[in-house]
């Protein structure tokens, strides 16, 4: 089994990727980054990460989640976070980054706020 | 409780930091520290070794990181050796700080330093670093 399950989803504009699994050093990291950037490609802009089934996150996975943030935003689109577990609460809140992304915990309110 | 030591002897590969991973959690399960505590220690030793692997060895598979866990009625610890050339722990900058947050990398000592009781480096002159973390119980 990969070590990230990435699921994509449209919601009318907006792209929704349900993640399970694993960001880490590695596979996980590489499959969101080639996820992200192949969305881009397509000039979908507007994405929204469900990342309610991913168990573990390391530092190389929150350099991707920012780095994907940066790459959407030169792109003038919009990348926002859904159902964050608590751990990776925790990791962005003392990384100071939780106030750096749009996050929420539910879906209609996160797609609702994309227009 | 009994002291334990396991050592592991690995290649410097990117898949490297998932088997320490999982050898370090074995170790930790039957040391019988708290669940919260083995995941701190799960995270820091990922990116130690994630550290010794890129930035240490530089995925030189002719290099090997050589990790040590000891466990002790007080404490558990793990030591990450690699053989690169070393590096100054005080100029790594602050992840935190302002214009650092956006960066893409540079956070794994923050979460080592964030998540076990102490960490410190040993820089050989002759090469090689060891990281050596503890996690009191």
């Amino acid at each position: 089994m990969a070590e990230l399950n990435i699921n994509e989803r449209q919601a009318g504009d907006v792209t929704v990727l349900d993640m399970a699994g694993k960001i880490t050093i590695g596979e996980g990291s590489v499959a969101l980054r080639t996820a992200v950037r192949r969305l881009l490609e397509e000039g979908k802009k507007r994405i929204l990460l469900n990342l309610g089934q991913v168990s573990y996150i390391d530092s190389s996975g929150i350099g991707e989640l920012v780095s994907s943030y940066t790459a959407i935003n030169k792109e003038s689109g919009q990348l926002k976070l859904l159902n964050l577990t608590q751990k990776l609460q925790d990791l962005l809140t003392i990384t100071k980054l939780l106030t750096v992304f749009d996050v929420y915990e539910s879906e209609a309110e996160a797609l609702n706020s994309f227009k | 409780m009994t002291a334990e030591t396991t050592e592991l002897s690995l290649p410097s590969r990117i898949d490297t930091v998932a088997t320490a991973a999982a050898a370090v959690a074995e170790f930790v399960n039957r040391s019988g520290i708290s669940e919260e505590a083995a995941y701190g220690i799960d995270l820091a030793v990922r990116e130690a070794v994630t550290n010794a692997v890129i930035h240490g060895n530089r995925q030189d598979e002719g290099k090997t990181v050589d990790v040590t866990l000891k466990s002790s009625p007080d404490a558990v610890e793990i030591s990450v050796h690699d053989q690169g050339a070393g590096f100054n722990p005080e100029e790594v900058p602050d992840p935190t700080a302002a214009e650092n947050i956006l960066k893409s990398s540079g956070r794994g000592i923050f979460f080592m330093r964030t998540f076990m009781d102490e960490v410190d480096w040993l820089i050989r002159p002759g090469g090689g670093t060891t990281v050596h973390m503890v996690k009191r119980r």
